[in-house]
């Protein structure tokens, strides 16, 4: 899944080298952490987090499969 | 991205010679100046060639495709992408056995990665393209359903005479009713709110 992000980040932003993704375990589900270049982050919110939330979305219907909730921060 | 070094007499020869060594038209070419040429004396002495790195552009549908392909495969999602470029407009249709997880709910996963893709391949282009993504017919299907929603609400509206607030909707579904109802001869509709939680309103002309 951090595979997922990490490429839908990099197709998005100018410096696809500055972006950076981890993975943080938790109980019952699983938190992305996502990083980009300051000057990158409006790249991936949008206009009212409208491209943070497609991300999410399409996350989302990647993990159906999977038992852990997949959650996609912005950091 | 495929692409060339190539050397020859002038940049225009090498543009020449690199086009006939990839197979494509000289205006589907990128070209890279490596090295101008210089004459040198009586064109003999220190003279030196052009050299040029050709590269293959690629189609903002080209484009389309790569992206959705790698999506798929990292969403482990089985599918197959139909790109279709016209001047304005890409549009993609899907296949696969699970095209319910593409579609989500009300297709809101569909219309996350068409949103997606729009941006990837308009993001280095100067003229922008509409892209459109359907799979299974969704798209239509979901048209026919708005149209029919509209007129049945519309029918309630005049006999209830109180008007009636639809859910959000992106603005394409609230074209849809708008469009529907534009010539109802009891009702009018608007749309109120701030996307994207804005909705259409149906009311008494």
């Amino acid at each position: 899944m951090e595979d997922l992000v990490s490429f839908l980040a990099k197709q998005l932003v100018d410096e696809p080298d500055k972006v950076e993704v981890q993975r943080v375990e938790q109980n019952n589900s699983v938190t992305i952490e996502l990083s980009v270049a300051p000057d990158d982050m409006g790249k991936v919110i949008g206009k009212q987090g409208r491209i943070a939330k497609a991300i999410r979305t399409v996350v989302k219907a990647a993990s159906l499969k999977e038992e852990k909730k997949v959650n996609v921060e912005i950091i | 991205m495929k692409s060339v070094i190539v050397t020859g007499k002038t940049v225009e020869e090498a543009t020449l010679a690199a086009a006939i060594q990839l197979a494509v038209p000289r205006n589907q070419l990128v070209i890279e100046v490596l090295e101008e040429p210089v004459k040198g004396i009586l064109g003999v002495f220190g003279r030196q060639d052009a050299k040029i790195k050709a590269s293959v552009m690629r189609s903002m549908g080209d484009i389309a495709r790569d992206f959705l392909t790698t999506l798929f495969q990292k969403m482990n999602l089985e599918a197959s992408v139909d790109v279709t470029e016209t001047d304005d407009t890409i549009s993609v249709q899907v296949e696969g056995p699970n095209m319910g997880i593409l579609i989500g709910h009300r297709g809101e996963t569909l219309d996350a990665v068409q949103y997606l893709t729009s941006l990837v391949v308009n993001k280095d282009s100067d003229n922008y393209k509409k892209v459109i993504i359907d799979t299974e017919n969704y798209r239509s299907k979901r048209e026919e359903t708005l149209r029919k929603l509209a007129k049945r609400l519309a029918h309630k509206v005049a006999k209830t005479k109180r008007k009636i607030v639809l859910e959000p909707m992106n603005p394409f579904e609230r074209r849809v009713i708008h469009s529907t109802l534009q010539k109802d001869p009891k009702v009018t509709t608007y749309s109120e709110g701030e996307e994207p939680y804005r909705k259409v309103i149906i009311t008494l002309k």
